[in-house]
């Protein structure tokens, strides 16, 4: 058993990059991840690693670009505006096929919104939030334990699909202090970097050619790239669905919620079976890709479900796509609230109180 | 028996440059290998590639290669540079739009870091790949397609000189301005280029060279005007020369 330690969720993001092996960190001043920014700051000069600040995040995107394209393990995090800042980049890397891993801790929105917190970045994060129409995995945990792990994991898919991976935190999550575990995952083999540039010399003289944009080079044609994309897009698809399903095999309700909110959701899980009450959890660890044959199965068997976001209706969406118009899909989200500021949060009681109306 | 008195630099591709007529990226690239060859340095090279007309370049360089997004070319140099810990030598190659426009927030947040890298602007005074637009280094009374009475001052700004600019900064240690419109000019800002090279290798700070560049097309001359305009209108404009040239940055 690893050590264990009592951090914030923002300081395990850290510790399981770290864990990662990432030593490479490109990031600017943005609430509520800051520590996440400090930490690395504070934990890689020690360790010999890589910390620059940059001036906004649309050049820690580039710095990270370039990072990147040396084959090294490589980092960002920002928060909503700042994520907003980054989609020109993240799009260009995805183009390149630079593997690096972005944190969004998301904030309030829209506009700079509110430094407290929210889910408002699903969408965007979700459907490839800058132009061109690319994917990205998106990994969303929902403790300090699970931001530390999904950490290493991201990094294992950054370099399995030499795509950039997502990981989708929030304010809560962020500066919730808990125990954490400290271990090193295993994954088992990845692909040989052998595209990094290092300078020829490095690599006995073979060159290699750091692209995003076609027409530049005679290979590949553009159909031809577009065509390895999808193809890559769809394994990603249909095997990296990650998902938790929590008191839901006998459920006849089903709450479907991730980040801090699957917290709640779950407290309330508790509350309703301490009554009797025949209601589960569905909790998406990817949130693209999202588990719609899951939720279309349960759908099938006539579950209802009730979905909780703290926005006004975004994985909603999803839902709904998901059980293909045979069962009924529910909406709890941001203006529910236990307080209507951007202090106020999506309580355990105020789920409790949705599914008695229901049930 | 016959001497040799010039070859192809090794690592340049023989292929089409599929330049214009008159353009003077391909002098960039041949000033650029032949320095590599002369420090000793194309195995450690680098070379990162703005959005522009030298961008097609890219296909001929047999180096390793990094293509940036618009603008970002000096701090995606910066992120390869740290990331390998200051090994290799990372140059960038970037056009006036991609430089001293969208670029200009990433150069000079570079340079204020004190990057160990190499900036390279070849400067057309306007949008070249995008038919000819007013660029930042314009200058008065050039037409354009975007300002097709010229660029007039009230209502279009200033001619950016960028060397100028980055001479005040701390962090660099070198910044030239050449020219290509002539033979003696042309070997007066390879020798810029080298020492902008070298001012990397030495390890001291940013290094700068702004390169004006012919572009017959988009200024609606032949090839041979063109140099000549560059003579009476650019050069009067961008005065060459070096700016700044130090071999030791205080802390």
């Amino acid at each position: 058993m690893g050590e264990k330690i009592f951090v914030e969720g923002n300081e395990a993001i850290g510790w399981g990059a770290i864990a990662a092996g990432c030593l490479h960190f490109f990031g600017y001043p943005i609430t509520p991840q800051n520590e996440i920014t400090e930490f690395f700051a504070r934990e890689l000069p020690k360790r010999g690693g890589c910390f620059v600040q940059s001036e906004a995040e649309f050049a820690s995107i580039a710095l990270l670009y370039g990072g990147a394209s040396t084959g090294v393990r490589a980092m960002t995090s920002t928060a909503s505006p700042g994520w907003s800042l980054m989609q020109e980049g993240i799009s260009c890397m995805v183009n390149a096929e630079l593997p690096c891993v972005i944190v969004d801790v998301q904030r309030g929105g829209p506009g700079q919104g509110t430094v407290t917190h929210s889910q408002m970045d699903y969408l965007s994060a979700t459907r490839g939030g800058g132009h061109g129409g690319y994917k990205t995995i998106v990994l969303a945990p929902h403790s300090v334990q699970e931001s530390h792990d999904l950490m290493q994991l991201a990094f294992c898919l950054a370099d399995k699909y030499r795509n950039p991976v997502v990981v989708l935190s929030d304010g809560v999550l962020g500066r919730t202090m808990e125990s954490l575990e400290m271990k090193t995952l295993e994954f088992g083999p990845l692909p040989r970097k052998d595209w990094a540039v290092k300078g020829t010399a490095e690599k006995a003289g073979v060159r290699s050619a750091v692209i995003c944009a076609q027409g530049t080079t005679d290979w590949p044609p553009y159909v031809t790239m577009l065509e390895r994309f999808g193809k890559k897009w769809d394994q990603m698809r249909d095997n990296e669905v990650r998902y938790e399903a929590y008191q839901a095999d006998d459920a006849v309700l089903l709450l479907v919620a991730f980040g801090y909110v699957a917290r709640s959701c779950k407290e309330a899980v508790n509350m309703a079976r301490s009554q009797g009450l025949k209601v589960g959890l569905l909790r998406p660890i990817t949130m693209w890709p999202f588990p719609y044959e899951v939720i279309r199965n349960r759908a099938l068997e006539g579950v209802k479900f009730l979905v909780v976001e703290d926005n006004l209706g975004q994985m909603v969406d999803d839902v709904r796509l998901g059980v293909e118009g045979k069962a009924e899909v529910h909406f709890l989200g941001a203006l529910a609230r236990h307080v209507p500021t951007s202090l106020g949060m999506i309580m355990p009681e105020t789920v409790l109180e949705e599914v008695e109306r229901l049930l | 028996m016959k001497e040799k008195i010039y070859e192809k630099p090794a690592k340049l591709m023989p292929d089409i440059m599929g330049l214009c007529a008159g353009c003077g990226h391909g002098l960039f690239d041949k000033a650029i290998f032949e320095v590599l060859e002369e420090l000793g340095i194309v195995g450690r090279a680098i070379g990162v590639f703005g959005i522009g007309c030298g961008n097609g370049l890219i296909r001929l360089t047999e180096l390793d290669v990094v293509q940036a997004p618009h603008g970002q070319a000096a701090a995606v140099a910066s992120g390869i540079k740290r990331s390998l810990f200051g090994k290799p030598i990372v140059f960038t190659r970037q056009g006036d739009g991609d430089c001293a426009a969208i670029g200009l927030g990433y150069l000079l947040n570079a340079a204020a870091r004190g990057e160990k890298i190499t900036v390279f602007m070849i400067n057309n005074a306007n949008y070249g790949t995008t038919g000819g637009q007013m660029a930042p280094t314009t200058i008065i009374g050039q037409i354009t397609g975007t300002t097709p009475e010229g660029r007039e001052p009230g209502a279009h700004g200033y001619p950016l000189h960028l060397p100028e600019l980055l001479v005040s900064m701390k962090g660099v240690a070198y910044c030239a301005r050449g020219a290509f419109n002539n033979p003696a000019n042309f070997q007066r800002t390879k020798r810029y280029i080298k020492t902008a090279l070298q001012k990397q290798v030495d390890d001291i700070g940013l290094s700068f060279v702004d390169i004006l560049s012919p572009c017959p097309p988009d200024w609606h001359l032949t090839p041979l005007e063109s140099l000549k305009w560059m003579d009476e209108k650019m050069i009067p404009e961008f005065p060459l020369g070096e700016f700044k040239n130090v071999d030791r940055i205080e802390k």
